[in-house]
């Protein structure tokens, strides 16, 4: 770089947040394409339009709404739907841990925070450098999927009620969408690992266990993460991004 | 079948799991070997989802039109597409190759 203004810091500040501003309001818009998918799926699994809605608004982690449709879907069990979609909904937990720190003040504004500690904003927060940013990417990130994702949910209940799904394809737009979500975690070795052991254990399963079980059971990959990885492996496991 | 009794259980665990991280624990961290594997929790997760929306129909293992479609779908995220190609791509495809097979 051969000069870089120096001007007023605050004002290269706000440039900055602006900046940060923008990356979060268009990943939500992103994310409304995966909600019109989880809309059109959870009425097909014989969901009321209230009811997509209601589960968007009140469970709002994409991967666990996303899987627990598609186990009930399948015709697994109401436990094994709980089960697939609780296993996805733990890593939110550790995002909670990993934000802890950034996201302080009354104990009302952190159980609300709470309900925003998803894939994306936890990404796009600890993305950032300073602590003022870091706070405008959680709340930008996690307030803009909270819209988009609730309204696309609506837009594909809606939608799900009115079309033949199976004609436009739509059965597949579930494990498309899990394709889009799962391709960041596949991007380094150990995650690659993980999957394609997971998808194994499950293609060997369906055939003789009771639907949803091989679901659960895949979860068994993660146990290649226990041998101590060198630093190099280590920085490139936690795996954020996809969907909330 | 999609259960009020399932959306509210599903609400509370999702809920509890944020709370837990955030306000709960707070700050103090899990054991290396817990975050790690957790860590790998998606990966494994959603590819077992992939495999089971994609091949099976209830036990049965089946190979039809969603092959095609899914396939196409893993290249476009795998060449960085944006979501909405991938999934309209996925859902295009499968379409496509039922109505040509005519059949599931």
């Amino acid at each position: 770089m051969l000069s870089w203004p120096v001007v007023d810091p605050d004002a290269e500040d706000e440039v900055a947040l602006r900046q940060v501003a923008w990356a979060c309001l268009s990943l939500g818009a992103a994310v409304g394409v995966f909600a019109v998918a989880f809309g059109v799926g959870a009425v097909s699994a014989g969901g009321s339009v209230p009811m997509a809605c209601a589960m968007s608004l009140l469970v709002f982690t994409g991967a666990s709404q996303f899987s627990a449709v598609s186990v009930i879907l399948a015709g697994g069990s109401a436990g094994a739907a709980f089960g697939s979609a609780m296993l996805l909904a733990a890593r939110n937990g550790v995002y909670g841990l990993a934000l802890s720190k950034l996201i302080t003040g009354s104990l009302a504004r952190r159980l609300v925070a709470a309900q925003l500690v998803i894939d994306e904003s936890t990404a796009m927060a600890t993305a950032q450098e300073h602590p003022r940013a870091q706070r405008a990417a959680f709340w930008l990130t996690g307030g803009s999927i909270f819209v988009c994702w609730n309204l696309g949910t609506l837009i594909g209940a809606l939608a799900g009620e009115a079309i033949d799904p199976l004609t436009y394809g739509l059965d597949a737009a579930f494990p498309a969408g899990f394709v889009a979500m799962v391709a960041p975690h596949l991007r380094n070795r150990l995650g690659l690992e993980a999957g394609i052991l997971g998808g194994l254990i499950c293609l060997v399963l369906i055939p003789f266990t009771p639907i949803g079980v091989p679901i659960l059971c895949s979860t068994a990959a993660v146990l290649i993460g226990i041998p101590a990885r060198t630093a190099d492996e280590a920085e490139a496991l936690p795996g954020t991004a996809g969907v909330p | 079948m999609l259960t009020w009794a399932l959306i509210l259980l599903l609400a509370l665990g999702a809920y509890a799991c944020k709370v837990t991280g955030l306000v709960v624990i707070g700050s103090r961290r899990l054991p290396a070997v817990v975050e790690r594997c957790l860590a790998l929790v998606p990966a494994a997760l959603i590819s077992a989802l992939i495999v089971k929306d994609t091949f099976s129909t209830g036990q049965d293992l089946v190979l039809d039109a969603r092959a095609a479609g899914v396939a196409a779908a893993a290249i476009a995220a795998w060449r960085r597409a944006p979501v909405i190609v991938v999934i309209v791509l996925g859902a295009a495809v499968t379409a496509v190759v039922r109505q040509l097979t005519g059949a599931d």
